[in-house]
């Protein structure tokens, strides 16, 4: 807004080609509009200025655990550009758009198999949308079977924040379960959580501290026994892909974020798709719609958009985010069989590479083979230099690192969550490593740098508490304003 | 790098896991290559009719506008699109100073005072709405015009069951409100494309003491008074219209605006103006005590990712098309919406309601089923309206936009013509 100058227009219009209509009352019409008047080439000098503030994938590492900042193949994104793809309205007759239904029920079918469930539902829109789809479907299973008591959901201390919320939302209590010094699910606890109050148990496989909970034939034992619904939270799916199906290790819904495992561009913050599959159980309750295929007699195959029997419901106002779930199709066929395996295999040498070469210069809370991420602590350096876990992360900027996930799981202090990806070269894995050994030394020799880090960056550190003082959260002509 | 790990293969990296499960055959294709992909992809998108190839007048929440070549430049850029949500501002500030112009952008069109940077949907974000309204007010009733979009109304029935909100449906002339009502959700224009009396709707509300929230039509507030020229409380919309394609449904952007004073209860994330340590200017993700990752199960809303891109890419139509281009196109859809229903109007078997105004749809009542006629349309390679006979006995939902040339008009107006005369 600051640059518009009255008169200026960034594109160009087309003549209007139809007689003037009468105009609606007056009273009805708007007599002001404030909107940017700017040229085309501003337009673009603006934004391109600003992109250059921005890390992203293709310029910076990204160790985000929990996150899969795994390399987008542009590929995927020309897939979803084609006319066909882009331009078919989600209203059209389904006979006009077989193509796209097709490519939704090859998805349906393929995600249902890597995870080993019976049937999958693309309507959810992200992870946390796919998480409230699996909590309002085990809530509809258990009313349906007459057991409305059913209102505790038991969800780990190292959860990510989603899941008690994705809880919360469908109107259960959250009970909070504790992991055991080895990392994996507290038994002892569980059991004692456990009631016939109890709906299910959201658990994270492997955890969000990078491990396999090796506890799990237990836990599905106890959940079972108990009448529980196990639900999975399939962000951490990069380390499964080909190596075992959730749905044979005993989950009933596990979701899949399709912007994590299977590289949707994650955009500054979205769009994803959280694709949820189910075992038979819960097949009924998926949202709608499902894509179903007809056989007709003559052979051909027809697809359609159905309605499950028992559905919880639309999540969104038409069939999901059909052009996330093309990406997704486009990279799953380009991997196949063989590339998905390798996935995994490769995302888990990478994670304990890094652990291996970090565990004696960070603390590493569990001494176990991680999987596809792996959890250090900061904590030395917080007790020995004074150096917390945000500080390391703000001076990796400096080197032109993304931070990794910081402070989270709960469970360990100071935490840094490291997750490589299969898509980076030991080369920058050992840049990494050489960089957070330098850290580690500037802590002990310049603790200040850290405390002021990141100086090579756009901005300095950024007054985070008082923007929550005094919020300004829009452009205002009176203000005045500093480019 | 094995040996660095101090194994000697990788299966050992997986002993963690049952060895009776471990890696079980996958019935999944065989790698494809790139030119093998694309012919299978190419394939199955040419096999779609594909509007552009054929005339297209649908709308019902989802419209066609001419795209500027700028926004698909500027929303490929690898540094908006494969970067990460903003938590590390330092690193961020060009996805963050976006979404401020989205946030201010946003405002100004609908005439409210906040607005957050994005939902998934002008559903999810009606459905919100209606959550926090309930938060807000600390009542139960969802209070909702009949004339709402039907979809719209399934998800907010989605939404609202598990918490245990009352949903009340009532018709456009509604005149009474129960005082135990958190909210009253309108649509402008309504799903039927009419505009409603928002100012008798605004009142109604009010005195009941509950929320107005309204779920509108972006384009139509280029040409029309606004939501927040009528006390609204919370405004949602569909983003789709500005700059987005159709992209058979998603992903789109979901519009979220209300009062400042309800800043705290307000879902999603917000970008906010603050100075760092020395004294720059820069933008920031604030007011996160209310989202998930801290709040866990008290949160305001669930939501993490969203659609960051997606509200870039509607923040670049708006700034390339800017006021005058935005009236353009707002007035070229109306003229052309009521150019084809005075055609339409004298054809026989025809009927169209003139009771209210309407921006750029409308209901034709067809002398036969939606279905056959459609079915029948394209043969001209016409995709015809939105099958709506559920709500008008035979009804169709026709949406008219800058796309729909006049010869395309014409040609729907001639083929309605021909298929009613042969009926």
């Amino acid at each position: 807004m600051d640059r518009s100058v009255p008169g200026r227009i960034g594109t160009t219009l087309p003549p209007l080609d139809v007689p003037i209509q009468t105009l609606p009352s007056p009273e009805l019409l708007r007599n002001e509009l404030e909107m940017p008047e700017v040229s085309e080439s501003e337009l673009v000098r603006y934004f391109s200025q600003i992109s250059q503030f921005n890390f992203s994938i293709d310029h910076n590492f990204y160790p985000l655990g929990s996150c899969t900042m795994k390399y987008n193949p542009k590929l995927n994104d020309e897939m979803a550009g084609f006319p066909g793809m882009s331009e078919i309205h989600p209203h059209q007759p389904e006979g006009t758009v077989q193509g796209a239904l097709q490519l939704m029920y090859e998805l349906q079918r393929i995600l249902a198999e890597i995870t080993g469930m019976a049937m999958t539902g693309l309507a959810p829109m992200a992870g946390a949308e796919g998480e409230l789809a699996g909590m309002l479907m085990t809530r509809a299973y258990h009313l349906d079977r007459g057991e409305p008591g059913r209102t505790k959901v038991l969800i780990p201390d190292s959860a990510h924040g989603t899941n008690p919320a994705s809880a919360s939302m469908a109107g259960f209590e959250v009970v909070e379960i504790p992991s055991d010094s080895n990392g994996n699910t507290d038994i002892e606890a569980l059991k004692f959580a456990v009631g016939n109050d109890l709906a299910g148990l959201m658990l994270t496989q492997p955890s969000t501290l990078g491990l396999f909970d090796t506890n799990i034939t237990e836990v599905v034992q106890i959940i079972r026994n108990a009448g529980g619904i196990l639900y999975g939270d399939g962000a951490n799916l990069n380390a499964l892909l080909g190596r075992v199906k959730p749905g044979e290790l005993g989950f009933d819904v596990i979701h899949s974020n399709l912007h994590k495992t299977f590289t949707q561009p994650h955009g500054g913050g979205g769009p994803g798709a959280g694709a949820v599959m189910v075992g038979k159980r819960l097949v009924p309750y998926l949202p709608t719609p499902v894509v179903e295929k007809i056989e007709e007699p003559n052979g051909v195959a027809r697809y359609i958009l159905g309605k499950p029997e028992k559905t919880i419901g639309r999540m969104g106002g038409f069939h999901g985010n059909f052009g996330a779930l093309v990406r997704a199709y486009s990279y799953i066929r380009t991997l196949g069989d063989q590339g998905i395996a390798q996935v995994s295999e490769d995302a888990v040498i990478n994670a304990n590479y890094i652990m291996s070469q970090l565990k004696d210069v960070y603390e590493l809370p569990y001494e176990r083979t991680c999987m596809h991420e792996v959890v250090l602590s900061a904590r030395k350096l917080k007790r020995d230099y004074g150096v917390s876990a945000l500080d390391v992360c703000k001076r990796l900027i400096d080197y032109g690192i993304h931070p990794p996930t910081m402070y989270f799981p709960l469970v360990v202090e100071d935490a840094l969550m490291i997750e490589p990806t299969e898509t980076e070269s030991v080369e920058t894995l050992d840049h990494f490593i050489d960089v957070m050994k330098k850290i580690a030394v500037e802590a002990k020799c310049n603790p200040d740098l850290l405390h002021e880090a990141p100086h090579n960056a756009p901005n300095s550190r950024l007054d985070e508490v008082a923007a929550v003082r005094r919020p300004d959260l829009r452009w205002k002509r009176s203000s005045a304003n500093i480019q | 790098m094995l040996d660095a790990i101090g194994v000697d293969s990788a299966s050992e990296l997986f002993t963690d896991i049952p060895a009776d499960l471990l890696d079980p055959k996958l019935d999944i294709p065989s790698p494809l290559s790139e030119l093998e992909l694309r012919r299978v992809i190419e394939g199955m998108a040419r096999s779609n009719a594909i509007p552009g190839d054929y005339a297209c007048f649908l709308g019902g929440g989802s419209y066609r506008h001419h795209i500027p070549a700028v926004v698909r430049q500027i929303a490929s850029r690898s540094e908006f699109m494969t970067a990460y949500t903003p938590y590390q501002p330092e690193v961020s500030q060009g996805t963050l100073q976006a979404h401020y112009e989205f946030q201010t952008l946003v405002c100004q069109l609908t005439g409210m005072e906040i607005s957050n940077s994005g939902m998934y949907d002008g559903a999810t974000s009606m459905a919100e709405a209606a959550l926090m309204a309930a938060r807000v007010t600390g009542k139960q009733r969802v209070v909702v015009l009949e004339s709402v979009s039907p979809y719209y109304l399934e998800v907010l029935k989605t939404f609202c069951d598990a918490p245990g909100l009352e949903i009340e449906t009532v018709p456009d002339g509604v005149s009474e409100m129960a005082k135990d009502s958190a909210c009253l959700i309108v649509q402008q224009p309504n799903f039927f494309g009419r505009i409603i009396d928002l100012k008798k709707l605004s009142d109604l509300a009010h005195s009941a003491g509950a929320l107005l929230v309204v779920a509108c039509d972006l384009m139509s507030l280029a040409m029309f008074k606004c939501p927040g020229d009528y006390d609204s409380d919370i405004v949602v919309a569909e983003g789709q219209p500005m700059g987005v394609a159709p992209t058979f449904g998603g992903p789109y952007v979901g519009i979220f605006a209300c009062k400042q004073k309800y800043s705290r209860q307000m879902p999603g994330r917000i970008v906010g103006r603050t100075v760092d340590s020395d004294g720059r200017e820069g933008f920031v993700l604030t007011l996160q005590t209310r989202e998930q990752h801290i709040r866990r199960e008290r949160a305001t809303s669930n939501i993490c990712t969203s659609v960051g891109l997606i509200a870039l890419i509607t923040t670049v139509y708006m700034a390339s098309l800017g006021k005058r281009g935005l009236q353009h196109v707002a007035e070229s859809c109306y003229h052309k919406a009521h150019y084809a229903a005075s055609m339409v109007a004298d054809i026989p078997g025809y009927f169209l309601e003139t009771d209210a105004p309407f921006f750029r749809e409308f209901v034709l009542e067809c002398p036969m089923p939606p279905k056959a006629i459609n079915e029948k349309l394209l043969q001209y390679r016409i995709i015809g309206g939105l099958d709506v006979s559920e709500h008008v006995s035979n009804g169709m939902l026709f949406c008219f936009t800058e796309v729909n040339s006049k010869e395309e008009i014409d040609l729907l107006v001639s083929a309605l013509a021909e298929i009613g005369g042969a009926a």
